[in-house]
């Protein structure tokens, strides 16, 4: 099925990647008592490895082109007729709201049935659920790409933790208020940027992400530095103190309403008219301002409504991990969120919930592979963009379908 | 006085690097539109190639300026295949796609690289091997500048200088500047775009690497990160000057290091990435199209 021409081509690609590969992963060099290390296995590895990936990928690009070819009507994994199963399943109640019970069910149940440190996990990877939500509306709904995420995030977080640091406020008093510092922050960002096309939006972005992280790093007077807040306290449950498990527990427990809550919210919006202004802008702006949609509000309220998000949970992270630091928030923290959206897919809700549980068990559960964690983020953002930029669950947008009735002729 | 001349000849030094590696952004912006957000990592990896060749080189007994055209050869031909084969991986077969898909693709390829040396090599701070001598000349005014400022600033003119003869006079910069100007008429004229931008790619690596080599030489530190915060600011140099232009990538530089260093002299050493990141906000609110930009015409 591939042809030797395929062959010589792979075995080709497997060269260039060793000549590549060469000096940094074969030579490793101990500069202070000068010995070199040759790591001609490594070699060898890559070798094969780029071998067996470029013959793979060979071979899916013919399969794809032989069943372009041959019948359509064929019938395709994971699809039913011409949709794929999973927008079969969201359209139809039936099979909907069975699924959704028991998923709910499930989550409820998660702390019975598993340990206080699988609890701890889940309720990390719930997080950044609800924070690729969050991004979601920026970069999937509104189309600005937001390299700069994790400094509302590093807003909610600090707000708790000064706030209780210097007014001994409690977590439910800073919960609305590290969201609404952290759209406050969104506005102030999006203001200035409004303006700016695409990528240049990105850019920017990302060095207020920085200034604000390295502002937090080195004004000590204000947010002690790279020490960080220590001490911060769990949020009380109607003034009883917790013991450390039920602490986790309260905590994963607020954890799922809160990402009850946003989906049920980013999923009004979507296909509200502020939801629909967004698509409209993300797609074409001059049409979308021709149409008489007002950019600036409707950007602003992208970014505000999308900071919200990241300030809520950074009020969460700050009071489960009672200590935060500038550290946390690296532009590394916005790449993973960023991930999260585009593995799942820009734009669909189930896919950004699907992609947080995936890119964040994943790693905790493949301990041997934790260290090419950033490796592997990495990698699917490029891959996915190359191979499949809609997402693994793509969003399909609402389409009015008119179905042929079946008595012909009778108009 | 002489803090202020040591302060700006330290800029100046700062500033051709970040020409250097800004040069590279321009161009690619120039030929495809697109911010090759891994051109940070690609002067890391050139300045890490090096870094292997020399020490090895050393520890081989070789002799210093052996080690030197050696290692800065190595340092040009990876970074170029990098930056060539990351072109034809990340870029190309999205060249047709929305204008974020492939800016996507340059953060991942740019995470991607960097965590790719992290595990090949290490996480630490490795030393880098002294290569450019103390010049007996230079005794007399060694509090000021160093040797190696010298060095990179003569390097940096000439490197500046043949890079605008071969876009001016040679049929490939010809080729260059045709594509981006209007590459669908350049296609139609017989130009291979294709060899073109991955041209464009290797020439910007090659003005990478020198400038991760000269720095870490300079410096005396290599690190997996270098790259990012570099990758950074020769944005902002390249944004400053225009993004597009050649003139406009070493003018921003230049501005951008003479503006670090005096504000890290004079005002606080804390904030020094704040200026840039800050600078590069202020400049794509209030102009972005840089000083020596045009200003881009979007038609409908």
């Amino acid at each position: 099925m591939i042809s030797l021409e395929e062959f010589k081509r792979s075995f080709k690609v497997a060269l260039w990647f060793m000549f590549l590969t060469f000096p940094l992963l074969v030579i490793k060099v101990n500069p202070i008592e000068r010995t070199v290390l040759w790591k001609w296995e490594n070699m060898a590895f890559v070798g094969i490895g780029a071998f067996i990936l470029s013959v793979l990928i060979r071979a899916f690009f013919i399969q794809k082109e032989r069943s372009r070819n041959s019948s359509k009507n064929k019938r395709r994994f994971g699809y039913i007729g011409d949709e794929p199963l999973v927008q079969f399943i969201l359209r139809e109640p039936k099979y909907l709201y069975p699924l959704s019970g028991g998923v709910l069910i499930f989550a409820l149940l998660f702390p019975a049935l598993f340990d206080t440190y699988q609890t701890n996990i889940m309720t990390t990877a719930l997080m950044y659920v609800v924070l690729g939500l969050g991004l979601n509306i920026v970069v999937g709904l509104a189309g600005l790409l937001d390299l700069g995420y994790v400094a509302f995030y590093l807003v909610g977080a600090y707000s708790y933790a000064l706030l209780n640091y210097h007014f001994d406020i409690g977590f439910w008093m800073a919960l609305p208020i590290g969201a609404m510092l952290a759209a406050l922050f969104g506005i102030v960002l999006g203001f200035p940027v409004l303006r700016l096309r695409g990528d240049y939006l990105a850019i920017v972005t990302l060095g207020f992400g920085e200034i604000i992280r390295l502002v937090m790093e080195n004004w000590n007077a204000f947010s002690h530095g790279p020490s960080g807040i220590s001490n911060i306290p769990r949020p009380g449950f109607f003034g009883m103190d917790l013991s450390l498990d039920s602490a986790i527990l309260y905590i994963y427990y607020l954890v799922v309403a809160l990402v009850i809550i946003t989906i049920f919210v980013v999923n009004r919006l979507q296909d509200s008219r502020l939801g629909r202004a967004w698509i409209a802008l993300r797609e074409d702006e001059i049409a979308c301002q021709a149409m008489g949609i007002d950019k600036t509000k409707t950007k602003l309220t992208a970014f505000a409504l999308g900071a919200t998000w990241a300030g809520l949970v950074g009020v969460i992270f700050a009071a489960k991990t009672t200590f935060i630091n500038p550290a946390s928030f690296t532009f590394l923290e916005s790449a993973i969120i960023l991930s999260i959206v585009v593995l799942g897919g820009m734009g669909s809700i189930l896919g950004v919930i699907f992609g947080a549980l995936v890119l964040i068990l994943l790693p905790e559960y493949l301990r041997v592979f934790s260290e090419y964690r950033m490796l592997a983020f990495g990698g699917i953002l490029v891959v996915m963009m190359v191979f499949r930029p809609q997402g693994l669950i793509a969003n399909v947008r609402r389409t009015y379908q008119f179905k042929k009735s079946t008595k012909g002729g009778d108009s | 006085m002489e803090y202020f001349i040591e302060l700006f000849l330290s800029g100046l030094t700062r500033g051709s690097i970040y020409a250097l590696i800004a040069l590279g952004y321009t161009m690619v912006y120039g030929i495809i539109g697109l911010i090759n957000f891994a051109h940070g990592d690609i002067y890391m990896i050139g300045a890490f190639t090096s870094f292997i060749v020399a020490t090895v080189l050393s520890i081989y007994g070789f002799p210093m300026l052996s080690i030197i055209v050696l290692a800065g050869l190595a340092a040009a031909v990876w970074a170029s295949a990098y930056g060539y084969t990351i072109e034809k991986l990340a870029y190309r077969p999205l060249r047709h796609a929305p204008r974020l898909s492939p800016l996507i693709s340059a953060i991942g390829m740019s995470i991607f690289l960097q965590n790719y040396v992290l595990l090949a090599q290490t996480s630490d701070f490795l030393p880098f091997p002294e290569l450019i001598p103390e010049f007996d000349f230079i005794e007399p005014y060694a509090h000021v500048v160093g040797s190696a400022e010298i060095v990179i600033l003569i390097t940096t003119a000439l490197a500046m200088i043949l890079l605008t003869l071969v876009i001016k006079f040679t049929r490939m910069g010809k080729a260059m500047r045709a594509t981006s100007q209007d590459r669908m008429m350049a296609m139609l004229t017989g130009i291979n775009v294709d060899r073109v931008i991955s041209t464009t790619f290797i020439i910007g690596s090659t003005l990478a690497a020198l400038g991760g080599l000269l720095i870490a030489s300079h410096i005396g530190q290599i690190n997996f990160y270098i790259g990012f915060i570099a990758g950074i600011k020769a944005f902002t140099a390249a944004v400053l000057g225009g993004i597009g232009s050649i003139p406009g990538a070493v003018l921003g530089g230049f501005v951008l290091g003479l503006t670090e260093s005096f504000a890290t002299g004079y005002v606080s050493s804390d904030y020094e990435d704040v200026f840039a990141f800050s600078l590069l906000v202020l400049i794509l609110i209030f102009k972005p199209s840089g000083i020596l930009g045009r200003a881009e015409i979007q038609k409908v």
